[in-house]
């Protein structure tokens, strides 16, 4: 993402803002921010797309409702295809006979947005192998 | 051979017949009977089978199937038959399945036909010939016994052993009775046919006279049961339930079917008794939907709250449209049909071999489960894009999703829900959904002009009584009392009116709140809005914009409300299959209004949208005058008054 991060701030339609709200970021519109002001901290509950929390060691994590809007954005991807969906959704591991399509370059260890062979975007990732080596690799690998 | 056949038809299906009509004893007797009758004749049938082919064999042109032949054979094996049955029974079993084993090898389309008709000649011709036998008796026997030799000679040829001739021969002479054991027999079953049919007929008239007493010992057992006012807990549902028929029945035509000397209040106690007792519910809660109906609409009604309402999901059109949502669907083996030409987005679920709530279109938030009957005030709110719009009371989601559907996840969508563990599920089915656009908040719906106000459209969905949806929850039948439905009145009151105050009359497409309950009760509907609009005369019924649904009461048992409460919208499970469910469309005219019941002069600025820009000077005046009212007005909502003192003092300080 990095760069990126700027269009999600300056958009042409509206500006939108992150806003942190009992230790979940929030990513919303300005306009429904400012309308969110007069309810109060206690009883607001949520407001726009929960991007993440901090947890409480300190440490930021993505929450899954904000892959709509990463999927956009996000620098490496890999796309899993229909056999493997459900597997990826139970839980389990990409295989590699599940790839379908991985973006080019992608180092090790590195996040990713996993998607559907039809863009629905699934769920993160952390790539196990670059994709350089994960085409040497065996199917079940 | 024709007239036979028909005889013997006759025979058979005289005793179905007589079965039909009646479905008790006699039927099950004929059948009983039926089966004896047969093996009688099959025995006969066998046993002249036998005197057939030692005809045939005798006679050399027995392959013939000419009728003379066959009338020859019949004469004849009537002297065998006499002959035969001076056997034993044993040994003429034995011979006889013998000798049918023997048919079945030569005589397949001679014995078929002819051993028919000679079993019907047997029949009739036995009595004649039994008052002959007697006096024949010596002779014949003597004749038999010369007739017999040839015949266990033409067995042996066919391959009997010796030591069954002999048999033959010694129990020749033993007894000549089976003869008149069949006849006996036969007779016996001429007479049993007779007495069942005499009682068949019999049932049959009791039956009918049953029918049309059938109304006068009811009413005796009524007046037993209302004098002693017990309930018998053993009491056969079944009767109860013939017997709620049979008061509908007299309910309908009143004016014929009467008992003369009863009232229709005494029909319909007993019938409100056996409808408690039959489908399980209280007795406050029966008469309050007692009387919602005709009687025999509200027994359909109850009927209908014992059955499932259909399983209905709402395509998201923020991420998929119907057709993707239905294919993909179908694919997964679901069988499924839009809801009605009323909604784009509803599909009816007929089965699914997957849950619904869990495939991955599920997660994915292409579509949500919701209740057909849930679309109904969201449609009837109709909101625009770039509206700021409340749900009042949101959760699960189900309507909030589908208001920033239709939204296009424009504008703003405040949902507040006053229970915070239902907020969560409200929250995740946002997320689910890709609402973007929701604000989800935590307060009492009271609260809420101060809260915020200015609203565009309000989406007020009631916390209610649920008796719209008791084929979901059926706890709702015995759990509900009277003291439950004056506490959620009083709510309900209390939030319309924060609703028709958080809104704003001056926006420029809206201005406009749905109310709306999952119940059917006139208590929780009509008279809530009713209320509303005598507290808030700046407000207006409007058409709700649902082209189907019954018209709301504008009067009910001698309560009149507004005349246009007829715009207003209910459902109920027996007519439109979805849950019961009230819909009313309020549009307020202005934010201002005139107190009506205050007979003071002096225009009051509605605590409305006006509130967020009010000054503390306005808001003194509010309070004032409402102070001055409360004094002068005892059926003033109290609490609602102390409400607003409350916050007006708040804010003062």
């Amino acid at each position: 993402m990095r760069r990126n991060i700027v269009h999600l701030i300056e958009r042409p339609d509206e500006t939108y803002c992150f806003r942190l709200h009992k230790d979940r970021c929030y990513y919303v519109s300005e306009s429904i921010m400012r309308k969110a002001v007069s309810v109060g901290r206690d009883n607001l509950i949520s407001l726009g797309v929960c991007f993440g929390k901090f947890t409480k060691t300190g440490k930021f994590r993505l929450n899954i409702t904000a892959l709509d809007i990463l999927a956009q954005y996000a620098k490496y991807k890999v796309w899993v295809k229909p056999n493997g969906e459900m597997p990826y959704l139970y839980g389990n591991h990409v295989l590699k006979a599940h790839l379908g399509r991985i973006t080019e370059d992608t180092p090790e260890h590195q996040g990713v947005i996993v998607l559907s062979m039809s863009d629905i975007p699934l769920g993160f990732g952390v790539t196990a192998r670059a994709t350089t080596e994960a085409r040497k690799l065996d199917p079940t690998g | 051979m024709a007239k036979l056949n028909h005889k013997q038809r006759k025979r058979q299906s005289l005793p179905a017949d007589f079965s039909e009509p009646i479905n008790g004893k006699p039927a099950k007797k004929n059948l009983n009977s039926k089966p004896k009758n047969k093996t009688k004749v099959k025995k006969t049938r066998l046993a002249s089978n036998k005197i057939q082919k030692n005809q045939s064999k005798q006679i050399p042109s027995d392959e013939e199937d000419s009728d003379d032949h066959i009338k020859k054979d019949k004469r004849e094996s009537l002297k065998d038959l006499e002959r035969l049955g001076q056997f034993n029974d044993d040994d003429f079993e034995l011979m006889s399945d013998e000798a049918g084993d023997y048919i079945d090898e030569e005589f397949d389309d001679n014995a078929d036909e002819s051993n028919m008709d000679n079993d019907i000649d047997n029949h009739n011709n036995k009595m004649k010939m039994f008052e002959n036998s007697e006096e024949e008796g010596d002779i014949e026997l003597n004749g038999a016994e010369e007739d017999s030799e040839s015949f266990s000679e033409e067995h042996t040829e066919t391959g009997n052993t010796e030591s069954a001739e002999e048999e033959n021969y010694s129990d020749v002479d033993s007894d000549g009775n089976e003869l008149l054991e069949i006849e006996k027999e036969s007779k016996k079953l001429d007479k049993k046919r007779k007495i069942d049919e005499v009682l068949a007929e019999e049932e049959l008239q009791t039956q009918m006279q049953q029918r049309e007493a059938f109304v006068l010992p009811q009413q005796e057992l009524d007046d037993a049961e209302m004098e002693v006012e017990e309930e018998d807990a053993a009491e056969d549902l079944q009767i109860v339930q013939t017997r709620i028929q049979e008061v509908v029945r007299v309910l309908n035509r009143f004016q014929e079917l009467r008992d003369e000397g009863r009232d229709r209040a005494e029909y319909i106690a007993q019938l409100k008794k056996d409808l408690a007792l039959y489908y399980g519910y209280n007795d406050y809660l029966l008469n309050l939907l007692f009387d919602l109906f005709p009687v025999s609409e509200a027994i359909e009604f109850f009927e209908a709250n014992e059955v499932p309402r259909p399983v209905v999901i709402r395509a998201n059109t923020l991420k998929a449209g119907r057709k993707d949502v239905a294919n993909s669907l179908i694919n997964r083996g679901v069988n499924l049909e839009p809801v009605g030409k009323w909604s784009k987005v509803g599909l009816q679920i007929f089965d699914s071999p997957v849950p619904i709530g869990a495939t991955p279109e599920y997660l994915a938030g292409h579509y949500m489960l919701q209740a057909a009957s849930s679309f109904m005030p969201v449609m009837s709110l109709a909101p625009k894009e770039n509206e700021k719009i409340l749900d009042m009371c949101a959760a699960p989601g189900g309507k909030t999703t589908f208001l920033a559907a239709l939204m296009k996840n424009t504008g703003s969508i405040f949902a507040n829900d006053a229970n915070k563990d239902r907020c969560k599920s409200l929250v995740a089915n946002c997320y689910r959904m890709g609402v973007k656009n929701c604000v989800v908040s935590h307060y009492d719906g009271r609260q809420f002009p101060s809260v915020m106000g200015g609203f565009d459209r309000i989406l007020l969905d009631a916390p209610c009584s649920g008796t719209g949806v008791i084929s979901k929850d059926p706890s709702v039948k015995i759990s509900k009392s009277e003291e439950d439905f004056r506490l959620l009145t009083h709510i309900q009151k209390e939030l319309i009116i924060s609703a028709i105050d958080s809104c704003d009359a001056k926006s420029k497409t809206g201005g406009y709140i749905v109310y709306s309950t999952c119940s059917v009760t006139v208590e929780e509907n009509e008279e809530v809005v009713n209320y509303a609009l005598k507290k808030r005369p700046n407000c207006k019924l409007v058409d709700s914009g649902l082209d189907f649904g019954k018209d709301g009461f504008s009067s009910f048992k001698g309560k009149s409300f507004h005349k246009s409460l007829n715009l207003t919208k209910r459902f109920y499970p027996h007519t439109h299959n979805m849950d019961g469910f009230y819909v009313a469309k309020i549009k307020k005219i202005s934010n201002t209004f005139k107190k009506v019941d205050n007979d003071e002069e002096g225009v009051i600025i509605g605590n409305g949208s006006g509130y967020m820009t009010s000054t503390n000077k306005k808001q003194k005046k509010l309070m004032k005058n409402e102070k001055l009212v409360e004094q002068e007005e005892v059926k003033f909502n109290d609490d609602e008054d102390e409400k607003i003192i409350k916050r007006g003092l708040k804010k003062k300080f």
